[in-house]
C-alpha cells in the first residue's frame, strides 16, 4: 500500500454556459486585460489516500467522481495521481 | 392522509411547507429528518427549499446520499407522489428522480421575487386542480435555478408533456425578459417518467394565503390531496 494525493479538477463542460467564467472575463475585460477569449471557472479538489498502486488509486478516484464529485450533466472531471509515501507495513 | 415534509441540515422552507399542508383539510403534515430511514407510511413526500449541507459541492449534491432519500427514492420507484421544491428540486435532479440540473442563474444573482409561471399540463398529480394555460403568480427565490438538460432529453420532456410549468409574462408569453434565470425552454418544473415525481423551483407554499400576497399555489397542495384522496395509493 501506498499514500497518494490525488487532484481531481472538475471543470463545467464544453459548450455549457459558465455565467461564472463569463463574470469573471468581464472583470479582466473592465481591468483592461484585453483579448482574454475565454475563461471558465471549475473545482480543484485535494484527496490524499491509500491504495494498493497509482492505477488503483485512479481507479477508485474515477468512482468517487461518477458518484458524487462531479455532475455527469454539467461537468468533466480530470484526475492527476502522485505518489506521497509507502505505507510502512505492521 | 399523512405528508411527510423532510428536512436536512440547512432546509429553511421545511416549516412554510408544513403550514402551506395545515391548511388542507385532512392533511397531517409529519417531519423527517435527514437521518430518518423510514418514511413511516406516508401518503406524500415534500422535499423543501434551503440550502441542504450548505450546498456544498453542489446544490444536492449531498443531500441526495443522506439516509432518508434511500426511503425517498424507493418511495418514488414505487409509484408514491414527491415533491421537489427550489432545493428539493436540485436533490432529486441529483438523486437521478428528475432528469438534467440546475446551473447557476444566468444573471448570476440570486433572485428572489414573484414570477409568473404557465401550467403546461394538468395530467399530474399535482396539477389536476389548474386550468391548462393558467398563469400563476408565485414566488422564486434561488441562486442556481437554470435549469439544463441535454436537447435529447429536452426533447422527450417536450414530447411527453413532462413539462409541467414555464416562466412566463403576465399574459401567458414566453418573452426572454420573463425567464428570472435562463432555463432551457423556459422550464420552471418537470415530472419523471412515471408522472409521480415533480421538480419546481418556484414556491408554491408561499403562495398560499392572501396574506402572502397570492394563494395561487394552494392550487397545487390541493390537487396531491384530490389524487389522494381518489383513492389512487402510492
Amino acid at each position: 500500500m501506498s499514500r497518494f494525493k490525488v487532484e481531481v479538477r472538475v471543470t463545467p463542460r464544453p459548450g455549457l454556459l459558465d455565467p461564472q467564467g463569463k463574470a469573471v472575463q468581464h472583470a479582466l475585460d473592465s481591468l483592461g486585460y484585453e483579448g482574454v477569449d475565454s475563461v471558465r471557472v471549475g473545482k480543484l479538489l485535494v484527496l490524499e489516500l491509500e491504495a494498493d498502486d497509482a492505477a488503483a488509486a485512479r481507479a477508485r478516484t474515477e468512482e468517487m467522481c461518477r458518484k458524487l464529485l462531479a455532475n455527469p450533466v454539467t461537468e468533466d472531471f480530470l484526475i492527476e495521481v502522485s505518489e506521497l509515501a509507502p505505507v510502512e507495513a505492521e | 392522509m399523512r405528508i411527510a415534509v423532510i428536512t436536512f441540515p440547512g432546509s429553511n422552507c421545511d416549516h412554510d411547507c408544513y403550514r402551506a399542508l395545515k391548511l388542507l383539510d385532512g392533511v397531517e403534515p409529519e417531519f423527517r429528518w435527514h437521518r430518518d430511514t423510514d418514511l413511516g407510511g406516508v401518503d406524500a413526500v415534500l422535499l423543501p427549499g434551503g440550502f441542504s449541507y450548505g450546498d456544498y459541492l453542489r446544490a444536492g449534491a449531498i443531500a441526495r446520499f443522506s439516509p432518508i432519500m434511500e426511503a425517498v427514492k424507493a418511495f418514488a420507484l414505487d409509484g408514491g407522489p414527491v415533491v421537489g421544491i427550489c432545493n428539493g428540486f436540485q436533490v432529486l435532479c441529483e438523486s437521478g428522480l428528475l432528469p438534467g440540473a440546475l446551473l447557476r442563474n444566468e444573471s448570476l444573482r440570486f433572485q428572489s421575487y414573484p414570477v409568473h409561471i404557465r401550467v403546461e399540463t394538468t395530467a399530474t398529480p399535482f396539477t389536476s386542480h389548474y386550468r391548462k394555460g393558467q398563469v400563476l403568480r408565485i414566488p422564486i427565490a434561488h441562486g442556481e435555478g437554470n435549469y439544463h438538460a441535454p436537447p435529447e432529453v429536452l426533447a422527450e420532456l417536450e414530447g411527453d408533456d413532462r413539462i409541467v410549468f414555464r416562466y412566463c409574462t403576465p399574459d401567458a408569453g414566453l418573452a426572454p425578459e420573463a425567464n428570472p434565470n435562463g432555463s432551457a425552454h423556459h422550464i420552471a418544473g418537470i415530472v419523471n417518467e412515471a408522472r409521480n415525481v415533480l421538480g419546481m423551483m418556484p414556491h408554491p407554499e408561499r403562495a398560499v394565503e392572501e396574506l402572502l400576497g397570492s394563494t395561487d399555489g394552494l392550487g397545487l397542495f390541493q390537487s396531491l390531496v384530490n389524487h389522494l384522496s381518489a383513492g389512487a395509493t402510492p
